[in-house]
């Protein structure tokens, strides 16, 4: 029952990631790539590009647009699929607001707790090294092309250099960065 | 007393005008919530984003949850998170069926072509500039290299590496806190 999955899917994903955005690209890209293979590395990524290109918080777009293409993907009615997206965007909240709703006197008391502290520090070092573990996934084939001396490779090569430095160096806004990549590719690929 | 509708109002605004996620919202909701209505003191605020991160999920909401919660209770927390996340849904869910429509379509997929490897350079770059804010070093470089490779490598869950970094952290405090006090 895809509805279950999904539910449950997003339920766990909003559980266990900490320290927003990027640090859910891994665990979504885990769950909903490698284990359930609703969305394709080139779908996940262009749902990336979306996500960062809308407004919202990440975590909400994902599972707003995974939620919309598993069960469309899964052959249902256009309504069924609209029903998924919301069921995913909500299963990914309710664990952290029900937390936050229960615990808010608690953790305002205990937010200075040092063995608390010690436990995010070392949370936030492993969360560093799963954004990037994201990246390095998703710079494969299905984005790049194959690689050698071929046209969609050195483009995609380029392309990612050039919004590397934009956004690291120059602090060019996401939205401008892949607006620019897009146009790139329409004129690049239609010559 | 916040007004449902002021809650509201205030978490549409954020939520329809931050593109790129939690840590994009927080400068717009210090202006809103702090500067314009007065709802927070800049000290609450810094708590509450210092609170919202110490959280599992997704920050903006933790945040709506938690201001929307000190306001006006349980209603006032639904008040602020369905503000929040109501224009984000509706823009992705209008886009999705657009992509599905236009599935095959040439000039799409050749537009999509250029935005991937551009996707992959955008997630790369906070590695650059998370690693500078949570002051890695040599001597703990190991833990986000170790967790990179375990994930990427050996196709490790991500679910996995968190709790063992949480396991690790308190293991870390509760052995200091010892070494505290056996030192005369």
């Amino acid at each position: 029952m895809i509805f279950l999955q999904l539910f449950y899917t997003f339920l766990y994903i909003g559980a266990f990631t900490f320290g927003g955005g990027y640090s859910m690209v891994a665990l979504i890209q885990d769950e909903v790539v490698r284990n359930h293979h609703w969305l394709t590395d080139a779908q996940f990524a262009d749902l990336l590009a979306v996500s960062q290109s809308t407004p919202g918080p990440i975590g909400i777009n994902t599972a707003t647009y995974t939620g919309y293409l598993a069960v469309a993907g899964a052959g249902y009615p256009q309504w069924a699929a609209v029903l998924g997206s919301l069921l995913a965007s909500l299963a990914v909240i309710a664990i952290p607001v029900a937390l936050i709703l229960t615990l808010c006197r608690l953790l305002q008391v205990h937010r200075n707790n040092p063995t608390f502290q010690r436990i995010l520090i070392v949370v936030k070092l492993a969360v560093i090294g799963l954004i990037a573990a994201a990246a390095l996934r998703l710079a494969n084939v299905d984005t790049f092309g194959l690689p050698g001396l071929n046209r969609r490779f050195v483009v995609s090569v380029a392309i990612f250099a050039a919004v590397f430095i934009f956004s690291w160096r120059y602090k060019k806004s996401p939205i401008l960065l892949i607006v620019a990549s897009g146009l790139v590719g329409l004129i690049v690929y239609s010559i | 007393m916040a007004r449902y509708c002021d809650i509201f109002w205030s978490f549409f605004k954020i939520g329809t005008f931050t593109v790129g996620g939690g840590y994009a919202m927080l400068p717009l909701m210090q202006r809103e919530l702090v500067d314009r209505r007065r709802w927070l003191s800049p000290e609450y605020f810094a708590d509450c984003v210092a609170l919202s991160q110490a959280m599992p999920g997704v920050l903006a909401v933790n945040m709506a949850t938690m201001v929307g919660y000190h306001l006006r209770g349980i209603r006032g927390a639904a008040a602020a998170i369905v503000g929040n996340i109501l224009m984000p849904i509706v823009f992705i869910l209008a886009l999705a069926i657009l992509f599905r429509t236009m599935q095959g379509n040439t000039y799409v997929e050749r537009i999509f072509l250029g935005l991937r490897p551009a996707v992959v350079a955008l997630i790369a770059v906070p590695v650059f500039n998370m690693a500078r804010t949570a002051h890695v070093r040599w001597s703990n470089a190991w833990i986000p290299l170790l967790a990179a490779l375990l994930v990427w490598l050996l196709g490790v869950s991500p679910l996995w590496v968190v709790l063992a970094a949480a396991t690790l952290g308190w293991l870390h405090g509760v052995l200091s806190k010892h070494n505290k006090t056996t030192k005369p």
